[in-house]
């Protein structure tokens, strides 16, 4: 089970205080745009072995949404940050 | 019958005797003592038979890898437990136990049958020899008679029907260091670990006494004593026995299970029977010691054949002897060292046969003093004996060749040794890796997680009397009748891989599957290196070519009930009831489980049948008044000041223009531009919305919303509350609806005018605070009254009240069903499966024609969505008036179809309406608001059925009924 720290409420907490909420930073794509681009922006994902930028709310806790970086091959949440902040540089 | 108790040795209560029964007849053991050591203590030495032959089996083991003696312990009603292992059961007064898999008894098994038949079971015999012909396509040979038969012949214990009367406790525990295993390694990790008092430990031990091998070694007595002694005074330290660790899982997340009751003749009747520990150890040590591999030849499985290792212990630990002629087999100095304690214990040591050329020198001199025999360089060639062992067949071997002719040494007891395997299942678990170390001809540690620590013997650190191996079938046994046991547990022999690989099975994962070996309880703790050995040798390639298996947990059987916990019953499928449930109770409802909820199906009078019920309440509906509980709607309220624009972009329908007091059915598509939700939108003032979802759509929605609010949309200011449980729902529908509420309302002009379809008031009804919205499900004139939870029952008995006075009544979910697919209204969920759009459904209007976007829109707007030909909802007639459609039938063009025709939609609702007088239904259809009047062919069970296309509005078209 993941230990994932909150941005608002700190602290490593166990995976069951949260849900997952899919792929972060998917951008809407700019108006007009193609029905290939809106389509790359509905269905398509990264899924990379490695470093990947996820949504996660804190369900059972303050029930915000924040963004977390997570190394897919050891499972670590290596990164946690507020919507709208940058991503951070991390080593995996 | 050889085995005996000593008169000295071991470290059990020698003064105290408890009884049990095994297979029904009376013993005497000590407490301390195991079911196994107790019984060979007994001279029992058959307590099973294997599961494909049916083979006698006896005690190979001393712990957890024990893959023979699998018995049930019966504790009563509902307590029976199968595949216990002889030697973890401790003794209590009383105990009753069984062997497994054995008809009409353990010496006189029919089923070994099986044996005389072995041609008949290689490997993967279930899939050649049985399936029969196939008829219609299906093995019905193979599904009603070949496989319940096998399942009955070749199988371990059955598991009780009676629920479980017992409780499972679970907690949560942190510590800094969590030690598994408390053998020497174990306890000087935890010894040293535990020095810094802020460093809590938890040392953890599958055996009921710490100690691991130093509780069978007298000369390790005292260290083990005196660390479990100091442990014990340090408040930092938690101990815990009878506990298994059956997983690591990520970023040292340990699950534990603790026997709590078992091992009592007597326990509380509150304690639980198994705890599960739910541990985030900041790191983990894995001591958990190695384990030793019988030698693979023919008839290697008798009673009385035992891992050296195993008779070390029962001596060491219990006083028993295994047998009193003793021969001992090995590839290791270790058997050694068990023969010369079971010497001096009083048993006759035939001989020591050595697979090696040389012995250690040590115990090579050492055998020597006792004048042992000793003979070298053999191999094995299978044993005598029937339901024991009565001797041991081998001869002198050199280099591959046989070099002498083979003798025969009588004995009661063969001991084997073919050398030493670390444990390291959860290193496995914990995404380690182990390497092949040719020297040590064992998988040791390689890649450790940074948080592990691996210490003693499952590091690979073996002493040198641990060392060497005779991996794989012994040289000089090619005889392909003889049956070499590999995996004890499943019946698999050399030859079985050896098939395995000829057939073309390449991939050691492929091998298990196929032959079984490896499976099972015991997951191959004794066998899976000589499997592995045997597979590569016969591919010709090396051990470390062709792998291992993947390690699952847990690595010894866990009860469902210790994982399952508390959460049995209600707590695991908790039920939701209304605030009106009671009331519905009362007046004879059929509930029908909706998710969590339940809800009232019908209200059938008595001598009624519920279809007739639910044809009567959907016509009272129509020509009076029905009154319904609909508290289950999802409900959110939405405030602030830029509530409305908020909700305008969440919704297809505009809602920004919507005047407090109004309400419109609104629609939610998902960002792909399909419907996913519905409900009503109320508008009580500038900055306050009630809106409403489906029943089980209202958590998704809600998770959806504060993702929009949250993440997206965050210029707006605005507030979402979920107030599902909050009001207390009733649905007042009909001619009469207005009749019934008016004189129990307060505060509200109720009149047609005042008060139009699609407005909400606040006021109140007797009483009580009540937000009344004019809203219709059914198609007629209707009313939803929401008050207060806690008020809900009284509300509802009032409002019936009057209703029954006015000739309406109760209606339930079928009749509503009913009454709402009549009017062609749709239900998320049964008319969309979510690939469909609100043009498909021909609710396009919803999304008004001023320009304004909203989430959706341009999914709408991809040439998928827009293209011609896509399902249509239409209403569908078949020609018999009598005839209910199936929902989800397929519908087909042609009347008269050849195979292979393509369906061109479905039935998504159907029902006998009491007022079309006939069946009807709902459909999606290709193209279908273009086919109306066509007539569509509809395969049903046994027939097919021809409906007629209509509009999906069966009863008033211009919507007369709503208003007024």
């Amino acid at each position: 089970m993941l230990l994932i720290p909150c941005p608002y409420c700190g602290f490593p907490r166990p995976e069951i205080e949260f849900r997952h909420a899919g792929e972060a930073h998917l951008m809407r794509p700019e108006e007009p745009a193609s029905d290939e681009a809106y389509a790359a922006f509905l269905y398509e994902r990264e899924n990379p072995k490695g470093i990947a930028a996820e949504r996660w709310r804190h369900v059972h806790g303050c029930g915000r949404y924040f963004n977390a970086l997570r190394d897919t091959v050891s499972d670590r949440i290596l990164a946690v940050y507020k919507p709208g902040e940058v991503r951070p540089e991390v080593a995996s | 019958m050889s085995g005996f108790r000593a008169t000295s040795g071991g470290r059990f209560d020698r003064a105290r005797r408890v009884s049990f029964t095994f297979d029904g007849v009376a013993y005497l053991g000590h407490p301390g003592d195991t079911l196994a050591s107790a019984l060979m203590a007994n001279g029992v030495s058959l307590v099973g038979r294997s599961f494909k032959y049916h083979r006698p089996r006896g005690v190979l083991a001393a712990g957890a890898e024990e893959p023979n003696a699998l018995v049930t312990v019966d504790r009563g009603p509902g307590r029976i437990t199968p595949n216990c292992r002889a030697t973890e059961v401790e003794l209590f007064e009383g105990l009753v136990a069984r062997s497994q898999n054995r008809f009409p008894s353990l010496g006189f098994d029919l089923g070994a049958i099986n044996s005389m038949l072995k041609p008949l079971f290689p490997a993967g015999f279930y899939y050649k020899t049985f399936m029969g012909p196939a008829i219609n396509g299906k093995a019905k040979f193979w599904n009603r008679l070949f496989e319940p038969l096998i399942r009955r012949a070749a199988g371990l214990g059955a598991a009780p029907t009676e629920p479980d009367p017992d409780a499972y406790a679970s907690l949560f525990a942190h510590c800094e260091v969590l030690v598994v295993g408390s053998g020497e390694a174990g306890l000087r990790a935890a010894l040293s670990a535990s020095e810094n008092p802020a460093v809590r430990v938890i040392l953890c031990e599958m055996d009921h006494d710490f100690g691991g091998w130093l509780l069978a070694d007298p000369t390790g007595a005292r260290f083990r004593d005196e660390a479990i002694a100091t442990l014990r005074t340090r408040p930092n330290v938690r101990l815990l026995s009878r506990t298994q660790c059956f997983g690591l899982f990520l970023q040292g997340f340990v699950g534990l299970v603790e026997r709590v009751t078992d091992h009592l003749a007597d326990p509380a009747i509150d304690a639980p029977r198994e705890r599960l520990w739910q541990v985030r150890a900041g790191r983990i040590v894995i001591a958990t010691g190695a384990i030793e591999r019988p030698l693979v030849f023919p008839d290697n499985d008798r009673p009385g054949v035992m891992l050296s290792s195993a008779a070390h212990i029962l001596q060491g630990r219990y006083g028993v002897l295994p047998g009193r002629a003793i021969v001992v087999a090995t590839a290791t100095d270790a058997a050694y060292r068990t023969a010369f304690a079971l010497a001096d214990g009083g048993a006759r040591i035939e001989a020591i046969l050595d697979r090696r050329d040389h012995a250690g020198e040590r115990v090579r001199a050492e055998a020597e003093a006792r004048g042992i025999r000793v003979e070298t360089g053999l191999t094995l060639l299978g044993t005598t004996g029937k339901k024991h062992v009565t001797g041991v067949s081998y001869a002198p071997m050199q280099n591959q060749d046989l070099r002498g002719p083979s003798q025969v040494i009588a004995c009661d007891t063969l001991l084997v040794s073919g050398g030493f395997t670390p444990t390291l299942h959860l290193l496995s678990q914990a995404r380690g890796s182990l390497r092949w170390d040719e020297p040590l001809s064992a998988f040791v540690p390689d890649k450790v997680p940074e948080n592990i620590n691996i210490a003693g013997l499952a590091s690979g650190d073996f002493p040198p009397e641990l060392r060497g191996a005779a991996l794989g079938l012994l040289p000089g046994n090619d005889d392909k009748s003889a049956l070499a046991f590999v995996d004890f547990q499943n019946d698999v022999t050399a030859r079985d891989i050896r098939l395995a690989t000829r057939e073309g099975f390449r991939s050691i994962e492929h091998v298990k599957r196929y032959t079984t070996t490896g499976m099972a309880t015991d997951q191959g703790k004794t066998s899976n290196i000589n499997a592995l050995s045997i597979a590569a040798e016969s591919l010709s390639q090396s051990l470390p070519k062709t792998g291992h298996t993947t390690f699952r947990m847990p690595y010894v059987p866990v009860t469902f009930g210790t994982l399952a916990g508390a959460y049995r019953a209600e707590l695991f499928d908790p039920i939701r009831r209304t605030p009106m449930h009671d009331l519905a109770e009362k007046r004879g409802a059929v509930f029908e489980d909706i998710g969590l909820w339940k809800r009232a199906h019908a209200f059938p009078r008595a001598g009624e049948s519920v279809k007739a019920a639910v044809q009567r309440e959907t016509r009272t509906v129509r020509e009076h008044v029905g009154i319904f509980d609909a508290s289950t709607l999802g409900k959110i309220e939405v405030t602030g000041r830029d509530a409305a624009a908020f909700l305008d972009r969440i919704y297809a329908n505009p809602v920004a223009n919507l005047a407090p007091g109004r309400c419109r059915y609104a629609l939610m598509l998902n960002e792909a531009g399909f419907l996913i939700e519905d409900g009503i939108v109320a508008r009580l003032s500038d900055q306050r919305f009630h809106i409403t979802t489906t029943t089980g759509g209202v958590g998704k929605v809600l998770h959806l919303l504060e993702d929009y609010r949250q993440t997206e949309f965050i210029d707006l200011d605005c507030f979402l509350a979920p107030v599902t449980e909050h009001w207390a729902v009733i649905a007042v529908q009909g001619p009469k609806a207005r009749e019934v509420i008016a004189p129990l309302i307060e505060g509200i002009n109720v009149a047609a005018d005042a008060m139009p379809h699609m407005t909400i008031r606040e006021g109140r009804l007797t009483g009580v605070p009540c937000r009344l919205m004019r809203a219709s499900f059914t198609g007629e004139r209707g009313f939803e009254v929401n008050v207060p939870a806690d008020f809900g029952f009284f509300a509802m008995e009032a409002l019936l009240a009057r209703a029954e006075g006015l000739g309406g009544g109760l209606y339930g979910l079928e009749a509503m069903h009913i009454l709402r697919a009549e009017k062609g209204y749709i239900i998320i969920g049964q008319e969309t499966d979510g690939t469909v759009t609100p043009h498909d459904l021909g609710l396009g209007w919803a999304m008004g024609k001023a320009p304004r976007d909203f989430i959706g829109k341009r999914g709408l707007a991809r040439p998928d969505l827009l293209a011609k030909g896509r399902k249509q909802l239409v209403g569908l007639l078949p020609d018999d008036p009598a005839v209910v459609l199936e929902e989800g039938a397929q519908i087909i063009l042609q009347h008269e179809p050849s195979t292979g025709i393509a369906a061109q939609g479905h039935v998504t609702s159907a029902y006998f309406s009491p007022n079309l007088g006939r069946g009807f239904a709902l459909a999606m259809l290709k193209d279908g608001r273009n086919r109306m009047g066509e007539v569509v062919t509809i395969p049903m069970p046994g027939e097919r059925v021809l409906a007629r296309i209509v509009s999906p509005v069966f009863l008033d078209p211009e919507g007369r009924a709503l208003h007024g």
